[in-house]
């Protein structure tokens, strides 16, 4: 990365007020889940903190509302608030997980595909293609609907089948392009061993669309879960999820009861829109075809 | 050319046939295939007859030349639940499905290409910028949460539209009934295609204005610019049409995607298609079903994206020798 555009990233950044409040949301949701234990009213999955007693109470501010159920409760009688911090939990492990799990399969064969090319090049990049053309959502929703086994390792594993491509796909392109500088010609020349050449030239310098992709697939696969966890093919009934939240709700949108799936449904919307707005402002800060906007 | 289309085909059996080996593995290794073939209710006689009539007794591989042959004729066995061969009961809920997907697809990609169009233009005008938080929130909605919420609005608050189902369907030829001849068939459609549109629409749009921004400061555009050709000229003929592959293709590779979403907005609104059978089966572990499903999906999959690749090679020159 040249010095000028580096020194100007941290300024730039602050300049962005989309960008801010995208950040500020990502990490208050990172916060909110960490400390969920610390911070919710009630543990939604500690049977013994849960009573059935109170079922279906409205949010506080409605007649029928109780303390300590904020935003009211379910059908089970678990708070709604304390379930949805609970369910950003799994939200954010899951989609961390993937983004670990998929980016460092994804880097590494992009990584591969792209520095030795030939036969190897074109096997990886035809899996890709093909398993890419499936779709993620797809091909994570038949294999969790054939295996029966439920758990958030399962849905972290079904959702990388396919998401590494993505990591793969812009590695390989970015490896293209810095194979051809200088440097790593001048490297090749003095002999550099391929794993060195690999590890300290190319990598580091073939990272910045990978950082972009890493934010937009955070949120591609925090929603993939939601949607998996809504057809009930995601994580267990005994884990809390956002996605099942809103099936629930889904239930009761006749009675009226709009909280149940606005509740978990804002929570899913907001967390994304602020991965979404970080990664706008940080593929338009590391693309040098389209410059700086002021 | 020739060669180009040929290799494209090859690789589709390849891919084709690898489909058909998991589905296999699927079927083998989780139950006995012979009594599933048979039905529940066979008797052991009639699970030996199908055991040996399918060559169920001999070798691995023997026995998946022989599922392949099977399946290439259309015979994936009996649903568990309803009797009814597989794919006949899958063929009669395409009509519904093909109907919801393609309109919301077409619409998609229209509407997107245009609205990318105009975004590019004018970036900074506040339709513009009004347009591009509609799509933020149309990225950042997960299609299940869009109808759901489309429901509860449209349907349960202001009462405009119906809330599930198809509405009147009338019959056009064989077992296709379609939604569009009717009144009520039509505002049926309303909900569950703008639920289906919503995500695709904005993926499109986003990657049209992305592709505009890019191309329009290219040298190249300048110099038509410079040339003193007309604005439309210079925007369709020569911007447009190199971010048309991107478009195109993501489109091709979105089907994937349509499919899978048509199953959730199919299963919100109750739609009789073929995603919300196959949800149904998932819940019963109905297999012959699903493997149908999977098969079917695939054939279309790879169809369209073979399609599409062969489309781009009339648009891009520089592909067909590679």
């Amino acid at each position: 990365m040249p010095d000028g555009r580096r020194s100007t990233f941290g300024r730039d950044f602050l300049h962005e007020p989309a960008a801010v409040f995208g950040a500020g949301v990502l990490a208050c949701f990172l916060l909110a889940a960490l400390a969920a234990p610390l911070i919710a009213p009630q543990n939604p999955y500690d049977l013994r903190a849960v009573s059935l007693q109170h079922f279906l109470k409205p949010p506080l501010w409605y007649p029928g509302g109780e303390a300590p159920f904020l935003l009211g409760t379910d059908d089970r009688g678990r708070d709604i608030l304390s379930t949805m911090l609970y369910g950003c939990r799994t939200s954010l492990l899951v989609g961390l997980g993937v983004v670990a799990l998929a980016g460092s399969i994804g880097v590494s064969l992009g990584l591969m595909a792209g520095f030795y090319g030939g036969r190897l090049d074109v096997v990886i990049m035809r899996l890709a293609d093909t398993l890419f053309s499936f779709s993620t959502t797809l091909i994570a929703f038949l294999m969790l609907g054939l295996f029966k086994q439920r758990g958030v390792l399962i849905v972290i594993l079904a959702i990388a089948v396919v998401d590494w491509v993505r990591y793969a796909r812009t590695m390989r392109g970015s490896v293209l392009e810095v194979k051809e500088e200088a440097f790593v010609q001048a490297a090749l020349a003095a002999g550099c061993r391929d794993a060195r050449l690999l590890l300290r030239h190319i990598l580091p310098n073939a990272m910045a669309p990978i950082l972009v992709i890493m934010a937009v697939d955070l949120a591609v696969v925090i929603m993939i879960e939601a949607t998996l966890s809504f057809l009930g093919v995601g994580v267990p009934l005994t884990e809390p999820s956002l996605g099942m939240m809103i099936a629930i709700g889904k239930n009761y949108i006749y009675a009226g009861m709009w909280w149940m799936v606005l509740a978990p449904g804002g929570a899913v919307v907001l967390l994304v829109v602020g991965i979404n707005l970080f990664a706008d402002w940080l593929r338009e800060a590391l693309n040098p075809k389209i410059g700086r906007r002021r | 050319m020739s060669i180009y289309i040929l290799r494209r085909l090859l690789q589709g059996v390849l891919v084709m046939l690898a489909v058909t080996f998991v589905c296999f593995v699927i079927f083998r290794f989780t139950g006995d295939p012979a009594a599933i073939i048979a039905g529940q209710d066979a008797t052991p006689q009639q699970v030996e007859q199908v055991r040996q009539a399918y060559g169920l007794d001999r070798p691995f591989y023997l026995q998946y030349v022989f599922w392949v042959a099977h399946a290439a004729q259309g015979e994936f066995g009996k649903s568990f639940v309803s009797k009814v061969p597989a794919l006949r009961l899958i063929l009669e809920r395409l009509p519904a499905t093909a109907e919801l997907a393609v309109t919301a697809a077409l619409t998609a990609l229209g509407l997107g290409i245009v609205l990318g169009v105009l975004v590019s233009l004018r970036p900074r005008s506040w339709p513009s910028r009004l347009v591009m938080a509609g799509s933020l929130a149309g990225i950042s909605t997960p299609t299940f949460l869009m109808g759901t919420l489309l429901i509860m609005v449209f349907a349960v608050q202001l009462g405009f539209l119906p809330p599930f189902g198809r509405g009147d369907t009338v019959t056009l030829v064989g077992y296709w009934q379609t939604s569009f001849a009717t009144w009520s068939g039509l505002t049926h459609l309303v909900l569950p295609v703008v639920t289906l549109v919503g995500y695709q629409l904005a993926v499109l749009l986003r990657l049209t204005r992305a592709g505009m921004r890019e191309v329009l400061n290219e040298e190249y555009i300048r110099t038509a610019w410079a040339k003193g050709l007309s604005a439309n000229r210079v925007i369709f003929k020569h911007a447009l049409r190199n971010v048309l592959i991107p478009v195109v293709t993501m489109s091709g590779l979105m089907l994937g995607e349509l499919l899978v979403f048509s199953i959730v907005t199919e299963t919100i609104f109750q739609w009789p298609g073929m995603g919300n059978l196959l949800l149904t089966s998932i819940y019963e572990s109905d297999q012959p079903v699903i493997v149908t499903y999977i098969m079917l999906a695939s054939v279309i999959i790879l169809t369209v994206n073979i399609s599409v690749d062969m489309l781009y090679a009339v648009l891009n020159p520089k592909i067909r020798y590679a």
